[in-house]
C-alpha cells in the first residue's frame, strides 16, 4: 500500500467513518410521515399536530421548497463569486422548518450559521440573510425585530446565550422560550455541556435543538459520541426526544412538546433531530474526500421534501395549480434573493470603526481620525468629509 | 464620609447598583450564601434574593456565556470570576462574544456586562491565585478595562462600570481588600471623574511615575521616600487600562520629561510597553530619557517564598526612577 492509499483509507474507510451505523441502535425515532410518504399514527405525538390539516401541510411543503430554493440559489451565488462563503442546509429543510414553525413570535432563537431556513421562517429579510456571507456587514439583521440572534460561528457558544436568555425569561416571569440550534459536533464542546448544567440546575425555559446531520466537516458523529446524542441529556437530568429530522411533522410535534414543557415551568428539553447534511460543510469544503457516495444515496431516499410531496399527492392535494403556485413563489424568492445580493450597498471605508463601542473611545477615535486623514491624503473629497467630527 | 475597607466599598457600590436598577443581577461562584471568598458580596443575596444574586455551578465559560444571554434579554449582569487565574476557561466567551457582540450586531445588542476579577499577588497563595492577566483584555477591542487603587474609587468606579453600556473588566487588587479609606457614599456619580480617565495623585516635577491597582500604594510610598532625597515624583493612578488616558500622562511627561511605569504583570507585551510606546510617539521631543518599565518578570507567577522578588517593591521602583534620572542605579554601565 502506498502512503497515498494509506492516507485515503484513513480518511474515508475506517469503521469510525461510517456515519450511518450510529442511527441503527437505541431508541426509535419519532416519525409521523415515513420516507415513502405515508402518514403513520403515533398516539403520543399525534395530538400535538392535530391542528395541521391539508392547508397547513401544503403550507409546510411550500416552506420546505422555498427554504431549499434559498439555499440552492445562495450556493449558486457563491459559485458565481457573489458570496464569499455559504453553509448549505440541503437535506436539513424539515428539521429547520418544522421546529421554527412551532415557535411563537416572542420565543427567542440562538442558532449556528447553518440555520438560514430558521431565519427565513422567523421573518428575516432575504437580503439580510446574505449580508454577512457577502462580507458587506458583520451581521444581517436586528435580532430584536425577529427575536433571533444573528448566526453564531463559534461552535456551541450560542447554547450558553440561550440559557442565559432563558434565565432572564424566568426572572421576568414570562412564558416565552429560548431555543438554541447546534449540530452534532457541538455536543463535544464544553459550552454545550455547561449550558445543559446551568439549564438543568436553574430549570429555565430553554430548548436544545441538536441537528444531528452526521458530519462535523469531515468528522462523523461516532467520533463525537459513542451513545446516541439524545441519550447524553439524561446525564444532565434533561428529558430528551429523538426525532426523524427529515419528517417536518414529527419535528414540529417534538418541538411543540418541548416548548410546552418549557412554558409551563418544566425546564429544558433536548431534541436530537436525526437528519443529514447532503451538501458540503460550506462551499469551501469537498466531502468526496471523506464520505462514501453510498451513504449519500441512502439519505437521498429519505429526502424531507419528497416524502411530504408523496403524501400530498396521495391526498389529492398535489394539483397542477398548487405546484405552479409553489414554483412561482420559489422563483420569486430566488429572484429577490439574487437582486438583493447583487444590489447590496458597499460599506464605506470608515465603517470598519463603527459599533466597536457604544460610547466614544479615545484609542479608537484617534485611530479613526488618523486613518481618515490618510485616506484624505489621496485627495478624495468623499473621504475628506467623512473625517468630520473625528478628533 | 465613612471609613471602610476596600472590599466593603465594592460591596456598597454593588448594593447601590442593585437598589437603583432592577436589571442588575450578580452571578458567580460562592457569591450568595457565603458572600464570596473575599466577602465582597456579603449579605447581598440575603437582601436581594437568589434571582438577583445567583450562585452558579462551577463553570466560568457558562458564567460569562449566560451573562451574554441575560444582556440580550435586557439585563445588566455583574459577574465575579473568583480568582484571576480562573478566568481562562471563560476567555472565549469574553473575547469572541462579550467583546464582539456590539460590533457583530451593528450596535443593536448592547453588552453592559461587568466582569469583576480579583487580581495580583502578594497574598502567599499557590499558583493561579495571584495573576495579573489584564493585558490579554486590553489587547481585545470591544472591552473596557479598569482597575482601582482605593476604597473611594472602588465604590465609584464599580457603579460606573455597571452603568456602562460597554462590557467592562473590573480588576480588584486583592491584596488591598482590607485596606481602609474614607468613602463618600452620597457621591453624585454624574460629578465623579469619568471611568476612562487617569488621576494625578501627587504632583511632582522630576519624574512621572505611572502605576495602577495594587502598586499605586507602593508608588506613593516610593514618591514619599524619594522626596526625602530631594526628588520630586508625580504619581499617576492610571485607573483605566483600556483605553489609557494618554492626555493626562502626556501632560505630565511634557512637564517632567521622564517616565517610569510599574505593574505586577510580566513586562513583554504588557500595559507598560503600550504606555511607553504611545508616550514616546506623542511627546518624544519632551523626553529627557527613555521610558523605564519596572514590572514583574516574564515568568509564571512564582511560588510564595520568592514572589517578593517578582513583585515590584518600593526599592525596585526607586531604582527605576534613578535610571530615568540618570543617577547611579543597578544597571549603571549597561547599555540598553
Amino acid at each position: 500500500m502506498s502512503t497515498d492509499e494509506t492516507g485515503q483509507g484513513g480518511t474515508a474507510g475506517t469503521p469510525a467513518g461510517s456515519a450511518g451505523s450510529h442511527s441503527g441502535s437505541g431508541r426509535n425515532l419519532i416519525q409521523l410521515i415515513t420516507p415513502e410518504g405515508e402518514r403513520i399514527s403515533h398516539p403520543e405525538f399525534d395530538p400535538w399536530v392535530k391542528d395541521i390539516g391539508d392547508e397547513q401541510l401544503c403550507s409546510l411543503f411550500e416552506d420546505l421548497t422555498v427554504v431549499r430554493r434559498i439555499d440552492v440559489e445562495a450556493t449558486a451565488l457563491q459559485r458565481q463569486g457573489e458570496l464569499g462563503l455559504w453553509p448549505p442546509l440541503l437535506g436539513q429543510e424539515a428539521a429547520q422548518t418544522g421546529s421554527a414553525r412551532a415557535l411563537r413570535s416572542d420565543d427567542f432563537v440562538f442558532s449556528s450559521y447553518r440555520e438560514n431556513g430558521v431565519a427565513y421562517c422567523r421573518g428575516v429579510g432575504l437580503t439580510d440573510i446574505l449580508r454577512v456571507w457577502r462580507g458587506n456587514a458583520a451581521s444581517g439583521w436586528d435580532p430584536y425585530t425577529v427575536n433571533m440572534a444573528t448566526p453564531q460561528i463559534i461552535i456551541g457558544a450560542q447554547t450558553l446565550h440561550a440559557t442565559g436568555y432563558a434565565m432572564g425569561i424566568q426572572n421576568d416571569g414570562a412564558d416565552s422560550v429560548a431555543v438554541t440550534y447546534f449540530g452534532d459536533g457541538a455536543t463535544s464542546e464544553g459550552d454545550v455541556n455547561e449550558a445543559m448544567v446551568f439549564a438543568a440546575s436553574f430549570q429555565v425555559p430553554v430548548v436544545f435543538f441538536c441537528s444531528n446531520n452526521h458530519w462535523a466537516i469531515s468528522e462523523p458523529v461516532r467520533l463525537q459520541s459513542h451513545v446516541q446524542l439524545a441519550d447524553r441529556a439524561a446525564g444532565f437530568g434533561i428529558p430528551s426526544l429523538r426525532v426523524d429530522g427529515n419528517d417536518v411533522l414529527a419535528v414540529m410535534a417534538a418541538t411543540r412538546v418541548a416548548l410546552d414543557r418549557a412554558r409551563h415551568g418544566g425546564g429544558p428539553t433536548f431534541i436530537e433531530a436525526v437528519t443529514y447534511r447532503m451538501g458540503p460543510h460550506t462551499t469551501a469544503d469537498d466531502p468526496t474526500r471523506y464520505r462514501d457516495a453510498n451513504e449519500l444515496e441512502d439519505w437521498a431516499a429519505k429526502d424531507p421534501i419528497e416524502r411530504i410531496k408523496t403524501l400530498l399527492d396521495r391526498k389529492g392535494l398535489f394539483t397542477d395549480q398548487f405546484q405552479q403556485h409553489v414554483r412561482d413563489k420559489a422563483d420569486e424568492v430566488a429572484r429577490e434573493l439574487r437582486a438583493g445580493c447583487i444590489g447590496m450597498p458597499e460599506p464605506e471605508p470608515l465603517d470598519v470603526f463603527k459599533h466597536v463601542y457604544s460610547s466614544p473611545n479615545s484609542w479608537l477615535d484617534r485611530q479613526q481620525d488618523h486613518y481618515a486623514r490618510y485616506l484624505a491624503s489621496f485627495g478624495d473629497p468623499a473621504e475628506a468629509t467623512s473625517q468630520e467630527g473625528a478628533r | 464620609m465613612t471609613q471602610m475597607t476596600f472590599a466593603r466599598a465594592i460591596n456598597s457600590g454593588l448594593r447601590k447598583s442593585l437598589e437603583n436598577d432592577p436589571k442588575v443581577v450578580l452571578l458567580g461562584e460562592d457569591i450568595g450564601t457565603l458572600g464570596g471568598v473575599f466577602r465582597v458580596t456579603d449579605g447581598l443575596q440575603k437582601d436581594f434574593g437568589t434571582h438577583r444574586v445567583v450562585d452558579t455551578p462551577l463553570a466560568e465559560s457558562a458564567i460569562i456565556g449566560t451573562a451574554v444571554g441575560l444582556a440580550y434579554r435586557g439585563y445588566r449582569p455583574v459577574v465575579e470570576i473568583q480568582f484571576d487565574g480562573f478566568i481562562y476557561p471563560a476567555f472565549d466567551q469574553i473575547v469572541s462574544q462579550v467583546a464582539k457582540m456590539h460590533y457583530r450586531t451593528l450596535g443593536t445588542v448592547k453588552m453592559p456586562i461587568t466582569i469583576r476579577v480579583p487580581f495580583g499577588g502578594g497574598i502567599g497563595s499557590p499558583e493561579h491565585h495571584s495573576e495579573s492577566p489584564e493585558a490579554y483584555f486590553t489587547h481585545t477591542s470591544g472591552l473596557r478595562v479598569v482597575t482601582v487603587s482605593n476604597p473611594q474609587d472602588a465604590y465609584t468606579v464599580i457603579q460606573q462600570a455597571i452603568r456602562s453600556d460597554d462590557p467592562v473588566l473590573f480588576f480588584e487588587p486583592k491584596r488591598r481588600y482590607h485596606d481602609k479609606g474614607e468613602v463618600d457614599e452620597g457621591l453624585d456619580l454624574s460629578n465623579a471623574l469619568p471611568m476612562d480617565t487617569a488621576r494625578v495623585l501627587t504632583e511632582g516635577t522630576d519624574v512621572t511615575l505611572v502605576a495602577y491597582g495594587p502598586l499605586v500604594k507602593t508608588a506613593r510610598d516610593a514618591a514619599t521616600a524619594a522626596a526625602d532625597e530631594g526628588i520630586s515624583i508625580e504619581v499617576i493612578d492610571l485607573r483605566s487600562l483600556a483605553p489609557v488616558d494618554y492626555a493626562t500622562v502626556e501632560a505630565s511627561v511634557r512637564k517632567t520629561g521622564r517616565l517610569v511605569i510599574t505593574h505586577e504583570a510580566g513586562q513583554s507585551g504588557g500595559v507598560g510597553a503600550e504606555v511607553a510606546a504611545s508616550i514616546t510617539e506623542r511627546c518624544f521631543y519632551h523626553l529627557e530619557a527613555a521610558p523605564v518599565r519596572v514590572t514583574g518578570f516574564d515568568v509564571p507567577y512564582p511560588y510564595s517564598k520568592v514572589e517578593m522578588h517578582h513583585l515590584p517593591g518600593l526599592d525596585r521602583i526607586l531604582d527605576g526612577v534613578d535610571r530615568a534620572l540618570g543617577r547611579p542605579n543597578s544597571l549603571s554601565g549597561l547599555e540598553g
